[in-house]
C-alpha cells in the first residue's frame, strides 16, 4: 500500500520519523536540516507522535542527550548538518563506542571556513571514521527508504551501532520530488518494537556505562568492537530484502549501473549520481561502454564487493563532492583505491572534485569526465591524477 | 515512610557506592557521594558523572563502585546526558512501560560544571528537566593535575596559575555558580558541606522531592590539590562554613534562606593557613592580599544576610 | 585480564559494585586502631569515612574493614571520644 506524494527530501524524512515515532528526539536546528526537525516538531505538538523532544542548546548536547536516552533504553533519533555534525564530533565516537543504535539523518552541507550553507559531502566525510554506519541517498525516495531501514540495521542484535543517513542539502532536502510513501502500519511493522540492550532504566540490574580503560585493555576493546563491522553488510542486505517485500524497491550495498560490460566507469555518491546516469545513457546510445557505481553503504566500506565490481574496467573516475582539506585525495577515491590496490586486474583510477559548497554539477561535467576516461582507456596514460572540475580559472 | 536522616537508621541502609574505588586517601568526593546516595536511599536513582576524579576512580577497567545505574559520557555533558536519560524515562513512563519513581542525579566536579560543562548545565536547567545536579567543588581541575578552574579561589596556587614571584596565584575571583544557578529561576538551589552532613542530606532529600531542575553545590576538599593533610577534609569543610567562605544556604523558589549561621564567624586566615595552596600569602608583603580576601568574604556574607530576610526564614 | 572475545558490547560493566574485588587496604601507611572504652558510638567515623571502611552493626561501631581502609585518618580527626580521649588513633602500618 503506497501513497504517491510530491514532497521535499526533508518532508519525506520527517514523515519517516512520524511513522516510526522514536521515543526521544534531541535536536538543534541548522540549515539545511531545519525543516526536517520543524516538521517533526509540528507532529509532536499536534500529538501525532509519542516522541518526547529535547530542544537542546547545541548539537553537542543533542548527541549527548541522544547517548543518554539511548543508554536509558529506548529508540532515539536526531538530525544535523555541517557545523552541527562537526560540533558533535567528540560524542559520535562515544555513541558508537557505547554501541547505541541512534539514527541520524545528515543533510549534507559544506564545512566552514568559509561558511557555506549549501551541499557538499565534507561534513559526513569528516565523520566517516567515527564508527557510525553510513548510508548515502541519491534522492528523496532513497532518503525516506534509508531512514526506515536505518532503524532496523541499527537495532539488529548483531549490530547495535548508530547509523547516519546522508542526503544532499538543498538539492534533495529542499527540492520537491515524487515520493512513494509506505503505509503507516507497514512501516511500524517493518521497524518493529524497540528491544533495549543493557538499559540504564532497568534499575534491578544496575549497569555502568563509560568506564576508564587503560593500556592493558583498550586494545582488546577496540579489536572486539572492530569485529562487529564485519557483520554489517550482511544485515544491510537482509534488511533490504525485507524492505523489498513491502516496497517493491531494491537496495544493496551499492547501485551498479550498466557496469557489467563497461570499459570505463564513474564512482559517485548521492544526487549527482542521478545526473551522471542520464549522461551514461547518452553515451551508451553512442556506443561508448560506460557504467556507474553509486555506493550506498559507505561505512563500513564494502571493499571486496566494490573491488570486484570495478576490477574489469580499464579506467575509472571517482567523483568526490568533498576534498580532504589537508591536500590528500578525495575521501571516496581513497576507499575505492584501497578496494583495488591489491587486485591483479584493476583500472587506472583518477580523482575529480566537483560541486563543492553547492556548486551545480551539470551534465557537461559528466561528459567532460567520460571524454577524459575514454582517452585514458585508449592511451593508458593519465595527465592529471586529481583535479577540480567546473572551477573558474 | 521515609528513612529518618539520623546516622543510626542510615547505617542500616545499603551503601550504593562501594569500597574499592581509587580515589585518594582522605578525598572528600566519595564522602559526598555516600551522603547523597544515603539521603536518596528511599528511591532508585540513576547517576551521570562527567569525566573527572570521581568518574575515573569509580569506574575503571572492569571495576565499578556504583551499585546504581551510572553513565559517563564525556567531560562537558553530564547535564545533557542526564537530560536524555530523564526524557527517555518520561517517554517510557507515558507509554506505560515503566511505573517506578526514579530519581536522576548528576554528580560532577567543578571542571565539568563551572567551565566546560556550564553550557550543558545551563541548558538542562532552563529546559526544566526533572533532575538534581550536584557539583562536588574541589576548586580546580584536579584529575588532570590541579589546574585552575572558574571555581578556584583568588590567589590560590595551581599548576596553571602558580604563585610565582610576579603573579601570586590566580588573579581572578572565583565564579559564584550557586548564585548563577539561582538566577536561572529553578525551584531549588543550595550550597552544602560534608562537615554538616545532616544539612547536606536534608537539602538533597528536599531537592529530590521537588519536581523540576535542582542544583546543589558541595564544598569538597582535595588534600592533593590543596596541599593539606589526608585527615583534614571534614575539618576544612567545617572551617569553610565557619569563616563564611562557603555559607550554607538555599534558594527555594527565589527565596534565600541561610541554613546554618556560625555562632562565631572565624577569620579567613584560620582556613587559609592550613592549606599549602595559600602558603605564599603568609609571606611578608602579602598582607594586603589577605585583607582583600577577608573583605570580599565579609561583603558577600553581608549581602547574603540581607537577601535572606528574617520573615521568610521561618522553617 | 580478559581477552577481546569476552568484552561486553560497548564495554558496559554489568556487575554492580565489582570494585569490591579491588582491595585498597594495601595503600595504607597508617592504620586506625579502635579504643572501645572511649567510643560513644556517634557513628561520625562511619559517615565521614571515604571508603566505607568503618563497620557498623545495629547502630554500633564494631571495627574497621582493613581490606579497604586507606589510612587517611579522617575518622581519628573527627572522633569526639569520651572526655577528650579519642576512640580512634592512627598508628604506623607495620608490614
Amino acid at each position: 500500500m503506497t501513497k504517491v506524494v510530491a514532497v521535499t527530501g526533508n518532508e519525506a524524512v520527517a514523515n519517516a520519523f512520524r511513522q516510526i515515532e522514536p521515543d526521544v528526539c534531541a535536536a538543534y536546528p541548522i540549515t539545511p536540516q531545519t525543516e526536517l526537525m520543524q516538521r517533526f516538531a509540528a507532529f509532536v505538538s499536534n500529538g501525532q507522535v509519542k516522541t518526547e523532544m529535547i530542544l537542546v542548546e547545541s548539537e553537542h548536547s543533542a548527541m549527548s542527550a541522544c547517548v543518554g536516552a539511548a543508554a536509558a533504553g529506548g529508540r532515539v533519533a536526531t538530525a544535523t548538518s555541517s557545523q552541527g555534525l562537526a560540533l558533535m564530533w567528540e560524542i559520535l565516537f562515544i555513541a558508537s563506542g557505547l554501541r547505541l543504535p541512534i539514527v541520524m539523518p545528515v543533510v549534507n552541507r559544506a564545512l566552514s571556513a568559509p561558511i557555506n550553507i549549501h551541499c557538499d559531502h565534507s561534513d559526513a566525510m569528516g565523520a566517516r571514521d567515527s564508527g557510525w554506519i553510513q548510508l548515502w541517498s541519491e534522492n528523496a525516495q532513497e532518503a525516506y527508504d534509508n531512514t526506515i531501514q536505518a532503524f532496523r540495521i541499527a537495532e539488529h542484535m548483531d549490530i547495535r551501532l548508530p547509523v547516519m543517513v546522508c542526503y544532499d542539502g538543498f538539492i534533495i532536502s529542499h527540492s520537491i520530488e515524487r515520493i512513494e510513501y509506505l503505509d503507516d502500519e507497514l512501516v511500524k511493522k517493518f521497524v518493529g518494537e524497540y528491544k533495549p540492550l543493557y538499559p540504564l532504566l532497568d534499575i534491578e540490574h544496575p549497569k555502568s556505562y563509560g568506564p576508564l580503560i587503560l593500556t592493558d585493555l583498550y586494545h582488546e576493546v577496540r579489536k572486539s568492537h572492530s569485529e562487529v563491522y564485519k557483520k554489517v553488510p550482511k544485515v544491510v542486505l537482509e534488511v533490504a530484502k525485507d524492505f523489498k517485500k513491502i516496497s517493491g524497491r531494491t537496495y544493496g550495498l551499492f547501485e551498479s549501473y550498466r557496469l557489467d560490460d563497461a570499459e570505463i566507469g564513474i564512482v559517485i555518491l548521492n544526487s549527482a549520481a542521478g545526473t551522471t546516469k542520464d549522461v551514461v545513457d547518452e553515451y551508451r546510445e553512442k556506443g561508448v561502454k560506460v557504467g556507474l557505481l553509486k555506493p550506498r553503504l559507505f561505512r563500513p566500506f564494502p571493499y571486496e564487493e566494490i573491488g570486484k565490481e570495478l576490477s574489469h574496467l580499464k579506467a575509472v573516475c571517482v567523483l568526490d563532492r568533498a576534498d580532504a582539506f589537508g591536500g590528500s585525495f578525495g575521501p571516496l577515491y581513497l576507499d575505492v583505491a584501497a578496494s583495488l590496490c591489491n587486485l591483479k586486474e584493476k583500472p587506472i583510477l583518477i580523482n575529480r572534485i566537483y560541486g563543492l559548497g553547492g556548486r551545480d554539477y551539470m551534465p557537461e561535467h559528466a561528459q567532460q569526465v567520460i571524454e577524459e576516461l575514454q582517452k585514458i582507456a585508449k592511451t593508458g596514460k593519465v595527465k592529471i591524477l586529481k583535479e577540480y572540475i567546473g572551477v573558474r580559472e | 515512610m521515609a528513612t529518618p536522616l539520623n546516622l543510626k537508621e542510615l547505617s542500616n541502609k545499603e551503601l550504593r557506592f562501594t569500597s574499592g574505588h581509587r580515589l585518594c586517601p582522605g578525598c572528600a568526593a566519595p564522602i559526598v557521594v555516600k551522603m547523597i546516595l544515603l539521603a536518596a536511599c528511599d528511591w532508585p536513582v540513576v547517576v551521570a558523572s562527567s569525566t573527572g576524579c570521581l568518574e575515573v576512580s569509580s569506574c575503571i577497567s572492569t571495576y565499578t563502585a556504583w551499585k546504581v545505574p551510572w553513565i559517563h559520557n564525556a567531560f562537558e555533558n553530564a547535564a545533557a546526558t542526564l537530560s536524555g536519560v530523564e526524557t527517555m524515562y518520561r517517554a517510557l513512563k507515558k507509554q506505560g512501560k515503566i511505573d517506578k519513581d526514579i530519581k536522576f542525579i548528576a554528580i560532577s566536579g567543578d571542571g565539568g560544571t563551572y567551565d566546560i560543562g556550564f553550557q550543558s548545565l545551563s541548558g538542562a536547567m532552563e529546559r526544566w528537566h526533572d533532575m538534581l545536579y550536584v557539583c562536588y567543588d574541589n576548586e580546580a581541575y584536579m584529575n588532570t593535575g590541579i589546574q585552575r578552574s572558574g571555581a578556584t579561589p583568588i590567589y590560590a596556587n595551581t599548576t596553571t596559575c602558580p604563585a610565582g614571584s610576579v603573579i601570586p596565584g590566580k588573579p581572578q575571583q572565583r565564579k559564584d555558580l550557586t548564585k548563577i544557578m539561582a538566577a536561572h529561576g529553578i525551584p531549588y538551589v543550595a550550597q552544602a558541606s560534608p562537615s554538616h552532613w545532616a544539612d547536606l542530606m536534608k537539602k538533597v532529600r528536599k531537592a529530590l522531592e521537588i519536581e523540576g531542575p535542582k542544583f546543589i553545590n558541595v564544598f569538597t576538599p582535595c588534600n592533593r590539590g590543596w596541599r593539606t593533610k589526608t585527615d583534614d577534609a571534614i575539618l576544612l569543610s567545617r572551617l569553610a562554613v565557619e569563616t563564611c567562605f562557603w555559607p550554607l544556604y538555599e534558594v527555594e523558589n527565589g527565596v534565600t534562606r541561610i541554613t546554618f549561621k556560625p555562632r562565631e564567624k572565624k577569620p579567613i586566615i584560620d582556613f587559609l593557613k592550613l592549606q599549602g595552596r595559600f602558603k605564599h600569602l603568609f609571606e611578608p608583603g602579602k598582607e594586603k592580599l589577605l585583607e582583600q580576601i577577608q573583605q570580599t568574604i565579609d561583603a558577600n556574607w553581608e549581602k547574603l544576610l540581607k537577601e535572606s530576610s528574617p520573615e521568610e526564614n521561618k522553617e | 585480564m580478559i581477552g577481546w572475545k569476552n568484552i561486553p558490547p560497548g564495554m558496559v560493566i554489568l556487575e554492580p559494585g565489582s570494585a569490591l574485588k579491588f582491595k585498597t587496604g594495601s595503600w595504607r601507611a597508617f592504620k586506625p586502631r579502635w579504643i572501645e572504652e572511649n567510643c560513644i558510638h556517634c557513628l561520625f567515623c562511619w559517615i565521614y569515612c571515604p571508603d566505607n571502611a568503618v563497620k557498623v552493626m545495629d547502630g554500633k561501631m564494631v571495627g574497621f574493614d582493613y581490606d579497604y581502609c586507606k589510612g587517611c585518618g579522617i575518622c581519628a580527626t573527627e572522633c569526639p571520644g569520651k572526655k577528650g580521649n579519642k576512640a580512634i588513633v592512627m598508628e604506623e602500618e607495620v608490614k
